[in-house]
């Protein structure tokens, strides 16, 4: 692909009259667009110099067909001079700073030299507005001044007091300001920023209008054969109908009332042809009522031109499914299938040495009709750059014709390297490079390993697809984006790939306490991805061999790695009990042996992942994925082992319980009648800086929150580590014991904006309490477990709080996507520069070293430049 | 330890803190000349290995790194942070307000740390806090407002000065000149009356009730001790000294009050600092701030991205919005400030100054679809083949 000329630069300036002409090819002065033939009006808006749309046809300048005429200008010459909307601010400026008589700047040289200093030193500061006071008299010319009023959108005027003391408010038209404005000399407009061989003033009042290529505003033939003009071609209509009565009305001397309507309404048509959402300026609407997308509103906003169309663009050779999981594929593939293979396709050239192995893709054509046969081919593309569509007629013909300087667009195969993403993209981790996977089904297969980085899960989510076309982008995709570069997010420096969910109360159930194996357990846990042999056997009895679970964990661990750490499971006892813990938690690995502890969320999980952190820093990224993808095998072999559900029953708790939780909230219920009645009394002390309402709602808070932590206590040592729930809790696989409590044992108290429910009738929420009452019920205290069922009052309370968090989501996820977007706005421009100092493309120096220390946060150890202790253990083989 | 191998760490080429980290956790261990040497080797290797590269588009990632756990965080805008009696704002709400650079924010709360003794005395403690404490003069007194005689008496208690450290003569002194100075309202004389604690203010306008009760109003909430921003003082003990938090907040004035130390008090309010202390405590206190939002929230992210955030804030010496009124919207690109917001006013303002974008940014040279300069986009080696 010959390289593309590079833009050096872009300049902004304003068209002059004179060059508006100049770049027209025809002048319009017809309205109408087709005629009855439903051929373009000669001088109408259609015009065939204007470029064409239609197929077939020429255009009359270039002489190109419609896929190559790029459309040409043609302009409107107006009857009278209009203001441009987007412009008034800068007329009103320059009517106040400007004499009315001579046009010169209302300032003495010595005041600008006042304003803006030497010449020499003058900067980008310019004369604004308020440097020049109202109604004073011209340096110059000695001439008083009048006040200039700007009315919205479009009107000026000129006030002062006449000789009888009355106010005088003369209208400006844009006629007059463009006379004044055409006398401010150069040198005065440079003092006010502006740039006079590029825009003078007087361009901004319009008197030629240039109209807009066909090709911008292409219309469309309905199914009825009906032809739709775009938004911007009716306006145009509007303003050459206005322009052209004005006209008429003109040379036949029409009295000056009819002449300024006219003006007025070609003024409106030329204002929202240009800005249909102007203030003060009913917008211009379609027939339907809709109103119309005029110039300014096709570039802004999301979907305009610059956001929409020119910073983001709608792209080839992409797919997108729903996603489900396959735990036993590497995190780095991505099944997809077969449909969506055979559609997609990757250009590769032909030479000499590839020219069968393509010809015999070609043979194949586009048909692939199972996962084992060979890849075809969709288009072959000639020396020519013609695209040839493969079909059973064509193909064989075109491979006898290959040779080398086609190309061919080949369908996709195993192993391809294609970018995978779900969105919302909000780091960089939202698209990987993934290597392809034939599959049956319809959608894309993925490890759930990598579901944290794209922040995706199974219940209907879809991801996207998008094959690299060119040599470079599939090599920046392998190096760069591949899922093994990015286990460790550069946001904390530890893995962002990792276990979830059942991957961790898999491997603890493997892993806690000690348990034995016969041979054939251990091979069938591990039969997914063996070791070359067997390690020795931990124990023999009676001639048979066992080994044990934490031997079975220790043959997918990296061979002499050493570590030591509490897991997750851990309760923090003041003094560590290490080898003797109760819970199985003090983790040590040593030279590759998992010595004691269970492995939980915080060896293998996502975010937290001890072990898979060092695997990584230790044995690189090609070892640390592939001790995710052994124990995500391991993980579901092991949980298939025992079985692992949950149900309705797994909540029960014995009669004893209940007692002792109906006790507890009973007491609960005593203590805030209690206290309320302190209250009630005037006896309650208020803390300080609070009223005495504050200070009870805050006890009864507290004493709810307890009574409800209370239940959770006796439910969980009920329940242990037999429940389903308790392992999945324990391990941090999913859920809390706060899930738990809510399910066992009390729901416990709703709240809004961190307060109890107080809104609802007179004095009380609902109309089944009494008025004033503050007792537990009365504010949204949920008695219930989720598994004995609320009661009506409960359910309602409940409903309240979960709407509270629903509408917190739906905020915060607008707020924080705008926070985003302004952060990245603002630092997408900074880069490590060769001299190590942070610079934006331009050259600014921000920081003079990254970060203090030119340390790389996604190649750090949690921000430490050196895991020294993982250094030292690793040398010393104990714990640092 | 062997002194001879804390020289070496000494002289070895690595960060402070790695050596540090490299005595603390060796002291106690034995460690042969093998196993040293085998250590440093190590630490060097992997010293090497996390340095940045060049072209690594820093900026983004730092973007991103905050801005994606940002839908993780609470939109809960009050949270009771350390003390129970004091609101801050925390939480997505707190992080934008950091970000936007607000003038104050919605919640300035101050951390004041106390010198020497006053920090290991709650009664040495609660005296600075009365000097600090915006308090009203209704509460040094009772204010009764006279119909018939059209006047207000203050009668002062002289208990309440006392437990306060202010003596009433003050009071009386400073009550007129605080109405005349803050609340601009000047049509009254005063008569102080030290010997009976009394202070009678008479409106000018002997014929107007509606003057009265104004002047009692000005009479009741004048704040005759501490200073006028901080609205409440709490005293806490925490790891064995006083500290005061206050709802509200004035750098200037607080240093001032003699007892305060100067070097640890803190406020939340971020442009105030800059302004008190300097563009540099700014660009810490912007990194702070947003340090502790997010680990309050249980996000962890490293520090060198709040960093970039707040050099870039901070770069041109005052502390700058991300957005549209700040970085982003003062960009030299025109490309790039239209792709942003008001696209079409940037566009229009580009012309009449004849701007030119010369298209060194990412945005404009995706709009004009060519390579950026970052990353594999900023390597300008070519390899010329053999002729």
């Amino acid at each position: 692909m010959p390289s593309p000329k590079r833009v050096g630069r872009i300049e902004f300036g304003l068209l002059s009259p004179k060059e508006i002409r100049k770049m027209s090819v025809r002048k319009i002065i017809w309205a109408d667009t087709y005629d009855d033939d439903g051929f373009p009006y000669p001088q109408g808006l259609m015009d065939l110099h204007l470029g064409v749309i239609d197929p077939g046809l020429r255009c009359k300048t270039c002489g190109n067909k419609a896929s190559d005429c790029p459309g040409h200008f043609g302009h409107i010459e107006l009857a009278k001079p209009v203001t441009h909307v987007g412009y008034t601010r800068l007329i009103r400026k320059l009517l106040r700073v400007s004499c009315r008589e001579c046009s010169r700047l209302l300032l003495s040289p010595d005041e600008v030299y006042k304003i803006l200093g030497p010449e020499e030193e003058r900067n980008t500061d310019v004369i604004t507005e308020k440097d020049v006071k109202k109604e004073r008299i011209c340096p110059h010319c000695g001439a008083q001044q009048n006040k200039v009023n700007f009315e919205k959108p479009t009107t000026f005027s000129e006030i002062w007091t006449d000789e009888n003391g009355r106010k005088v408010d003369h209208k400006l038209t844009p006629a007059d300001i463009r006379s004044r404005l055409e006398r401010i000399p150069d040198e005065d407009l440079r003092l006010l920023g502006i740039n006079p061989d590029v825009a003078r003033p007087e361009w901004t009042l319009i008197t030629v209008l240039p109209v807009p290529p066909v090709t911008m505003r292409p219309s469309i033939i309905l199914e009825n054969g009906q032809r739709s003009e775009d938004d911007l071609t009716h306006k145009l209509v509007d303003i050459i109908r206005i322009n052209q009565r004005f006209k008429e009305n003109q040379d036949a001397g029409a009295p000056q009332l009819i002449i300024e309507d006219l003006w007025e309404l070609l003024q409106y048509h030329v204002t929202t042809y240009m800005d249909n959402e102007v203030a003060g300026c009913p917008p211009a609407r379609h027939r339907s009522g809709r109103p119309l997308k005029t110039i300014s509103q096709r570039l802004k906003g999301k979907d305009g031109r610059f956001r929409g169309s020119l910073s983001g663009k709608r792209v080839n050779f992409s797919g997108r499914t729903v996603i489900s999981p396959d735990p036993n594929m590497s995190i780095g593939q991505v099944g997809i299938p077969l449909s969506i293979a055979n559609e997609m396709s990757v250009p590769i050239r032909v030479t000499p040495f590839n020219i069968e192995e393509v010809r015999a893709m070609v043979l194949k054509g586009p048909v692939r009709g199972s996962l084992t046969e060979p890849c075809g081919a969709n288009y072959a593309i000639r020396p020519d750059n013609r695209r040839v569509r493969l079909n059973e007629l064509t193909c064989e013909t075109v491979a006898e014709q290959l040779e080398p300087g086609w190309a061919v667009d080949r369908q996709l195969r195993n192993n391809d390297i294609v970018l995978f993403n779900r969105q919302p993209s909000l780091h960089r981790m939202s698209i990987m490079a993934h290597r392809i996977v034939l599959m049956n089904g319809r959608t894309f297969r993925l490890n759930p390993a990598v579901c944290p980085p794209y922040n995706a899960d199974f219940d209907g989510d879809e991801m996207n697809l998008h094959v690299p076309q060119t040599e470079e982008a599939r090599a920046e995709a392998h190096m760069l984006c591949s899922v093994y570069k990015n286990i460790l997010s550069p946001r904390f420096g530890g893995p962002i790939i990792g276990g979830i969910h059942d991957h961790i109360s898999g491997l603890f159930l493997l892993t806690h306490t000690l348990r034995w194996f016969v041979k054939e357990e251990v091979i069938s846990l591990i039969k997914f991805n063996p070791p070359e042999h067997l390690p020795k056997p931990g124990k023999v009895e009676n001639g048979i061999e066992y080994w044990s679970n934490k031997q079975v964990f220790s043959m997918i661990l990296p061979d002499g790695l050493n570590l030591v750490y509490h897991s997750s499971s851990c309760k923090d006892c003041e003094v560590c009990k290490k080898d003797d813990c109760e819970q199985d938690s003090y983790v040590q690995i040593r030279d590759g042996q998992l010595i004691t502890g269970t492995i939980d969320k915080k060896s293998i999980g996502a975010f937290k992942g001890n072990i898979l952190q060092r695997t990584i820093r230790q044995y690189g990224q090609a070892r640390g994925a592939q001790f995710i993808d052994d124990f995500t095998k391991l993980s579901v072999r092991a949980i298939m082992f025992d079985g692992f559900s949950f149900g309705i029953d797994d909540e029960d708790l014995t009669k004893t319980e209940y007692k002792q939780i109906d006790e507890g909230l009973d007491e609960a219920m005593r203590d805030v009648k209690r206290r309320i009645q302190i209250y009630e009394d005037g006896q309650l002390e208020p803390m300080p800086g609070r009223t005495l309402e504050e200070t009870l709602e805050m006890q009864i808070m507290q004493v709810l929150g307890k009574a409800r932590d209370k239940t959770g206590e006796i439910a969980g040592r009920h329940l242990g580590l037999s429940n389903s729930a308790v392992v999945m809790a324990v391990s941090g696989a999913r859920g809390s014991m706060l899930n738990l409590t809510q399910m066992a044992g009390c729901i416990g108290q709703q709240a809004v904006r961190g307060e109890r429910i107080t809104r609802g009738y007179e004095d009380r929420t609902l109309p089944h309490f009494k008025r004033g009452d503050r007792g537990a019920p009365a504010h949204g205290f949920v008695r219930n477990s989720y598994k004995s069922g609320l009661t009506p009052t409960e359910f309602f309370f409940h409903a309240i709080g979960g709407r509270e968090g629903l509408v917190d989501t739906a905020v915060r996820t607008s707020q924080s996507g705008y926070l985003q977007r302004r952060m990245i706005n603002a630092l997408q421009d900074l880069k490590v520069a060769y001299d190590m100092t942070v610079r934006t493309t331009g050259g600014r120096i921000i920081q003079f070293q990254y970060g203090e220390d030119g340390t790389d946060p996604s190649k750090a150890c949690f921000g430490d430049p050196v895991d020294v202790r993982g250094v030292l253990e690793n040398v010393l083989k104990e714990e640092v | 330890m062997d002194p001879k191998m804390v020289e070496v760490i000494d002289a070895a080429g690595i960060p402070e803190t790695t050596k540090n980290d490299l005595k603390k956790l060796m002291e106690g261990h034995t460690i042969s000349s093998e196993q040293f040497e085998q250590i440093m080797r190590q630490v060097y290797v992997e010293y090497k290995a996390t340095r940045v590269e060049p072209c690594e588009a820093v900026g983004v990632i730092a973007a991103q790194s905050i801005g994606e756990p940002g839908t993780q965080m609470t939109m809960r805008t009050f949270h009771y942070a350390g003390v129970a009696e004091i609101n801050v704002t925390l939480g997505l709400p707190r992080l934008i307000e950091i970000m936007d650079a607000r003038k104050s924010p919605s919640t300035p709360t101050m951390t004041i740390y106390l010198e020497g003794e006053y920090s290991k005395n709650r009664d040495h403690a609660r005296d600075v806090s009365w000097q600090i404490e915006a308090t009203r003069l209704n509460e040094f007194g009772d204010v009764s407002t006279d119909l018939v005689q059209m006047m207000v008496t203050v009668k002062i208690n002289r208990e309440v000065c006392e437990k306060r450290k202010v003596t009433v003569e003050e009071i009386i002194e400073r009550a007129p000149d605080k109405i005349k100075q803050k609340r601009h309202y000047r049509d009254f004389v005063p008569e102080p009356d030290v010997d009976n604690e009394l202070i009678i203010f008479y409106p000018k306008d002997r014929e107007s009730y509606q003057n009265l009760f104004q002047l009692a109003n000005h009479v009741r909430d004048v704040i005759v001790q501490g200073i006028d921003d901080i609205e409440r003082v709490v005293v806490r003990k925490e790891s064995g000294e006083y500290i005061l938090y206050t709802e509200g907040s004035n750098l200037k004035d607080v240093f001032e009050v003699s007892g305060v130390d100067r070097y640890r008090t803190r406020t939340n309010n971020i442009s105030e600092i800059s302004e008190v202390l300097g563009i540099e405590a700014g660009r810490n206190a912007i990194i702070d701030e947003a340090l502790s939002t997010l680990r309050e929230q249980g996000i962890d992210v490293d520090v060198r991205h709040i960093m970039m955030v707040a050099d870039m804030m901070c770069m041109e010496g005052e502390v700058k919005q991300i957005g549209r009124h700040g970085i982003a919207g003062e960009k030299e690109s025109v490309l790039s400030r239209a792709a942003f917001e008001v696209t079409v006013n940037h566009l229009l303002d580009a012309a009449v100054a004849n701007e030119s974008d010369i298209l060194q940014g990412v945005t404009e040279n995706v709009i004009v679809g060519q390579p950026i300069q970052l990353g594999t986009g900023d390597v300008k080696l070519i390899a010329k083949p053999f002729k």
